[in-house]
């Protein structure tokens, strides 16, 4: 392929190059196009083979003339460094090109043109294309499980209020700051816990009692999620610490516990703490639920946590905790000033991984009958009325997912930024 | 001579099967400035952590201040507290501003009212000329200001006996001088130094006393103008020899 090279620009006729193979290229995404979005083919007069193979070809032609070592114009050295190096390179940029151009009008029309919303049973979804009434007909349940519909603001007030505790911190005065990591690690669990308890669960202050087998949907998630991470963070911090101890019996009790937690599947641990055990409790004693599975999640991930603190502490050079020391201070004083806030900026992003795989963990709670957002799709999509419509489900719950995950990795790189130091 | 500040007794310490200090004896008493140097590998560093116990010794007593270094977590932040140290690296903590390195040890091993250590660090910070950086981070200051940094973090805890770990050696040559004039300062002021280095020029100046070491041992000991001027040990004149 390289015997094309005979046709390479230089200094003089360097535009004359560029022009025309901008125009080549150009074309050939305008036959693609044209192609896939209006069904036209243009190069119809032309034999089979060729007619398909056509942009490509010319596609190739252009770019292998706009190709050059370095011409001082930024975007075509940023095109000509990163997908246009050499003539593989050019194929593989248009093969790619070509299948996104190619895969958008389907897609596009499956989910938007051809799409149903209006209506509220399975039949007025006529077109051709996703049934959004599906989802829209279900959404509360999605988001609220089986939690009674006219008891939803319970909920709702929830949440508001847990969110509004934790921007509680933000707008402490100054002198009352140095209370903030107790405030977060343990009030603000304990207040959030009742919140939720007494709010949600009812029982108490005139409101009915919903029991925890109704929850479900997005709001369980959430649940979920937020009581196993604020709680395993901690717990994994204490593991990691205990891993480095000097004594050898929390050493080893630190070490057969994240051993031991990492060995289990979720699902097997999740599975336990509903069937096996109830068993070893005394008889009177009742443990809900969904608290077994906050526990049994908290301290499965917890293992994780720890190892990934473990790395951060393993970074700082020793110095640091020799100054440390070589100051006065004891253990406690010297991993609370020195040693974590060191360790925990490094490992922000391996922490951010381990939450996220929790906040797309919490689907499995399913096995033991609680129906989060995923779960409540699975028992939706066998529902005799709505068959046939897991799709658009999966599609809903993976955006829903997606948007949380991805607005948790952003605060993550928020931190990060914000902690930044030079060492 | 007054009641030795620290008494080091038969001190015998292995890393493994190496044995790094052999029979190491050593009074040091107060307001003596001391320096020790050798060869690389000869225990030189390890001595001076065993004073604050950063390592510990397998045989043989330490006592620093009328206080005896044994497994006793108590004694040992007890005369950590007395006894500051400089290290090569600098070891500033580099999450802290100047200031907040200087006053965090004060706060929270002193109890030191926030005020009040602020005013001392501000006042140690002076001697060593770096008062104007203080609010800056370590990563934004040069090696020499870095090093003077850590000598006022150390003095902050008001210490009595002051440990230099070759303070000098990760520097540019040009931030040597600051960082040896801070120290010769710390010493007019009566401050009790040992002060492992290869600056020889510093030990004339400021010594009371040069402790040459080789495989662990204490090779020769003796009085400044005496070690370089007529040493006794053949070891020695090959060190000085090859150094001076």
């Amino acid at each position: 392929m390289n015997s094309i090279n005979f046709l390479k620009s230089n200094k003089q006729n360097f535009y004359y190059f560029l022009y025309l193979g901008l125009f080549l290229f150009s074309i050939s995404i305008l036959d693609v196009v044209i192609n896939a979005f209006f069904k036209i083919n243009v190069t119809s007069f032309l034999p089979g083979v060729i007619s398909v193979f056509l942009p490509l070809i010319i596609g190739f032609v252009g770019l292998n003339f706009i190709r050059t070592e370095y011409s001082g114009i930024k975007s075509l050295d940023i095109i000509n460094k990163n997908i246009n190096t050499n003539n593989f390179n050019a194929i593989l940029t248009l093969l790619i090109i070509f299948a996104i151009i190619k895969a958008t009008p389907p897609s596009l029309s499956w989910m938007i043109f051809d799409a149903n919303i209006s209506g509220d049973t399975k039949e007025a979804c006529t077109g051709t294309g996703a049934c959004w009434t599906y989802v829209k007909v279900w959404f509360r349940r999605f988001m609220y499980g089986m939690y009674p519909n006219d008891l939803h603001w319970r909920i709702n007030l929830a949440f508001i209020l847990v969110i509004a505790l934790g921007f509680f911190g933000f707008f402490l005065r100054d002198n009352l700051k140095k209370y903030l990591a107790l405030y977060y690690v343990i009030i603000y669990p304990i207040i959030a816990f009742l919140v939720i308890y007494y709010l949600i669960s009812g029982g108490a202050f005139g409101l009915v009692w919903v029991e925890t087998g109704a929850w479900g949907g997005l709001s369980l998630t959430f649940i979920v999620s937020f009581f196993c991470l604020i709680f395993c963070f901690p717990l994994g911090m204490i593991l990691a610490l205990g891993r480095r101890s000097n004594l050898p019996t929390i050493r080893y009790i630190s070490i057969g516990y994240i051993e031991f937690w990492r060995g289990v599947p979720l699902i097997t641990v999740l599975f336990m703490s509903s069937v096996m055990f109830p068993m070893f409790l005394p008889e009177d004693f009742f443990m809900d639920k969904l608290v077994r599975v906050i526990i049994s999640i908290t301290l499965f991930e917890a293992a994780y946590c720890a190892e990934v603190i473990r790395g951060g502490l393993q970074a700082l050079p020793r110095g640091q905790y020799d100054a440390a020391k070589s100051l006065g201070m004891g253990y406690w004083k010297m991993h609370i000033f020195v040693i974590l806030p060191q360790a925990l900026k490094l490992v922000i992003p391996g922490i951010c991984n381990t939450f996220l795989a929790l906040v797309k963990d919490t689907p499995l709670i399913f096995v033991v009958g609680l129906a989060e957002l995923a779960g409540m799709l699975a028992l939706a999509k066998t529902n005799p009325k709505w068959l046939g419509f897991a799709m658009e489900g999966y599609i809903f719950a993976a955006i829903i997912f997606w948007i949380i995950c991805y607005a948790m990795s952003k605060y993550s790189y928020n931190l990060e930024a914000k902690y930044k130091t030079e060492r | 001579m007054s009641e030795p500040i620290i008494k080091i007794e038969n001190v015998n310490k292995w890393f493994g099967d190496f044995q790094v200090l052999k029979d190491i004896n050593l009074d040091v008493s107060a307001k003596q400035k001391i320096v020790v140097c050798g060869p690389s590998g000869s225990g030189k560093s390890t001595l001076i952590r065993c004073i604050n116990r950063l390592e510990e010794h397998q045989k043989g007593t330490i006592i620093v201040d009328g206080t005896e270094l044994s497994e006793n977590t108590k004694n040992i932040e007890q005369v950590r507290a007395e006894v500051g140290m400089v290290f090569q690296q600098f070891n500033l903590f580099p999450h802290l501003s100047i200031l907040d390195n200087c006053t965090l040890a004060p706060i929270w091993v002193k109890k030191m009212p926030k005020k009040e250590a602020q005013e001392l660090a501000m006042k140690q910070l002076e001697q060593v000329q770096i008062a104007d950086q203080a609010n800056k981070f370590p990563g934004q200051l040069s090696g020499g200001q870095q090093q003077r940094s850590a000598i006022a973090r150390a003095l902050c805890m008001q210490p009595k006996i002051m440990l230099f770990d070759e303070p000098t050696s990760a520097l540019d040559p040009e931030m040597i001088k600051e960082v040896l004039d801070a120290m010769v300062n710390l010493a007019k002021g009566g401050m009790t130094m040992i002060v492992v280095t290869h600056e020889m020029g510093f030990a004339k100046e400021v010594a009371d006393e040069v402790i040459f070491m080789d495989e662990g041992m204490i090779v020769e000991k003796a009085e400044t103008k005496e070690f370089f001027a007529n040493p006794k040990s053949d070891r020695t004149k090959l060190f000085l020899s090859q150094i001076l």
